[in-house]
């Protein structure tokens, strides 16, 4: 328990540390908010669709959450790199723990970066359509936090060095975020694409955020919560293997 | 009395490549103990099997009566150790690391306390206690780094090249403390080091390690006395040859040399 406790500590003490890094990621939802946001309004309202920006904002909530989840669980090799890791691979606690704690702590920072985005949209307009849906939005905001950072961790556990990194921005993380129904509805997609918006787990947690803040879902939240629940489980096994078969 | 550290014919493979190739030593309690080779010797990599991060292909290990495969927690406990790289998060400050390792090894709270105000001041850093580590230089790092590896009492404390880099006045600042602490609290210190001198100086007993094997070992006066030279480095010279050995970079090394590049950007 103090193991996972002090490894969460250290992810949020190392997050409010570097105000770089805090505003630095939050430069990109924000482009994509208000660029995206009030540029394809006018074509969404023509289509009959209503206002883009409410129907984004939950999406762009999701980008900036997989993005800081899958970050925080790649910073491990930064760790290896800098030695750190070895500090806790020597300590008598269980691997299970110091990688559940680190992902708890990675998670804690996702969701902290994905509620500024929440508030930083409502500053540019967004309102929840209910209050009382935005304790349960948290709820799935960590979630889909943990599941992205358990898979961080597990993906760094297998690199050696960054040299990897690239090719999982390019072929995991921004396909799991354009396929995601962030940018666009999923209603009435070809075949194909649609196919690949079911198997992407944050079309669940995007479609949960929006089954709660604007009252619009394609999947229907209890569907939402089994996927996120059973992929996040899958994900802190997987990672958890992974983590520990780590040798330095 | 029992070995502390008991060693029997010790194989580590790497594909094809055979690191650590059967060696076998055993180190008393208490004793001040030096593993010296040339670069790519297996130094490291016994080291990696004997504090648990790296598995035996073959042999047995006992540190402190445990087996580091069957039973690591056990063997955890009995150790600390100063890796050859820093291992320290950067991004806390020194006191913020102490209390981190504590917390790991389980030391209860009013005894940590005691303990990290008492080991700070020995290696002068308790009134840098609140600085985050990324702006101490590499020998505070070092110093700070020997009292974290001390905070839970181990039995053993391994050092990989720990003076690699730091200026005399710190090296010798740093070995007095650990000879006071291996006589006072009759801990076993267990070195790798390229400074024959150092080595000469301090260790108790020495192995020359050479090719994943043992070549010799005794004291530094034996081990001259076995060769027919007049130091220790040239009984080392004698035992490993002349030719410079290549090691090839790691993942992490090529890591750490791209950080290098961009400024250690992170």
């Amino acid at each position: 328990m103090k193991t996972i406790y002090i490894m969460w500590l250290r992810e949020l003490k190392r997050y409010f540390r570097s105000k770089s890094r805090m505003v630095g990621s939050l430069g990109q939802p924000l482009l994509f908010l208000l660029a995206l946001g009030y540029g394809l309004g006018s074509v969404f309202q023509a289509a009959g669709q209503g206002n883009y920006f409410d129907f984004l904002a939950p999406g762009i909530i999701g980008m900036s959450i997989i993005f800081t989840a899958i970050f925080s669980g790649i910073q491990l090799i930064w760790d290896r790199q800098f030695g750190f890791l070895k500090e806790t691979l020597v300590a008598p606690v269980s691997r299970f723990n110091i990688m559940l704690g680190r992902t708890l702590g990675g998670a804690t920072v996702a969701t902290l970066q994905g509620v500024v985005v929440f508030i930083l949209a409502m500053v540019f307009g967004f309102r929840p359509y209910s209050w009382l849906a935005v304790p349960v939005v948290l709820v799935f905001m960590l979630l889909v936090a943990l599941l992205f950072t358990a898979l961080g961790t597990g993906i760094a556990s297998l690199l050696e060095d960054m040299q990897g990194f690239q090719l999982i921005m390019n072929f995991l993380v921004m396909p799991l975020f354009f396929l995601s129904g962030a940018l666009f509805p999923l209603s009435g997609l070809p075949a194909v694409l649609s196919g690949l918006t079911i198997i992407d787990p944050l079309s669940y947690g995007i479609d949960s955020f929006r089954a709660l803040l604007v009252n619009s879902s394609h999947f229907g939240l209890p569907l939402d919560f089994t996927v996120l629940f059973i992929v996040t489980l899958a994900f802190l096994a997987g990672g958890s293997y992974l983590f520990s078969k780590i040798e330095v | 009395m029992d070995a502390i550290i008991e060693v029997r014919d010790l194989v580590r493979q790497f594909g094809d490549f055979t690191a650590v190739d059967r060696i076998s030593f055993s180190v008393k309690p208490g004793e001040i103990f030096a593993f010296l080779g040339p670069n790519g010797a297996g130094k490291s990599t016994t080291i990696k099997m004997l504090t648990t991060l790296l598995h035996p292909t073959g042999g047995t290990i006992s540190l402190n009566g445990h087996d580091p495969v069957r039973e690591p927690e056990e063997v955890r406990r009995s150790f600390g150790i100063v890796f050859q790289d820093p291992s320290l998060d950067d991004e806390l400050t020194a006191k913020e690391n102490m209390e981190f390792h504590g917390v790991l090894y389980d030391v209860p709270a009013k005894l940590r306390k005691e303990r990290i105000e008492q080991l700070m001041r020995f290696v002068e850093l308790w009134d840098r206690r609140d600085s985050l580590v990324k702006e101490f230089s590499g020998g505070m790092k070092r110093r700070l780094e020997i009292a974290r590896g001390l905070l839970h009492h181990p039995k053993v404390i391994f050092l990989d090249e720990p003076t690699l880099g730091l200026d005399p006045q710190t090296r010798n600042h740093m070995w007095s403390y650990l000879q006071e602490l291996n006589k006072t609290e009759n801990i076993t210190v267990f070195f790798t080091t390229h400074y024959m001198e150092e080595a000469a100086r301090i260790a108790q007993r020495i192995a020359i390690v050479d090719h994943g094997r043992i070549v010799a070992a005794g004291s530094a006066r034996e081990l001259m006395a076995q060769t027919g030279t007049g130091s220790l480095e040239d009984a080392f010279l004698k035992l490993t040859g002349n030719v410079i050995r290549e090691e090839e970079a790691s993942g992490v090394d090529r890591l750490r040399q791209r950080a290098k590049m961009w400024g250690r950007r992170r």
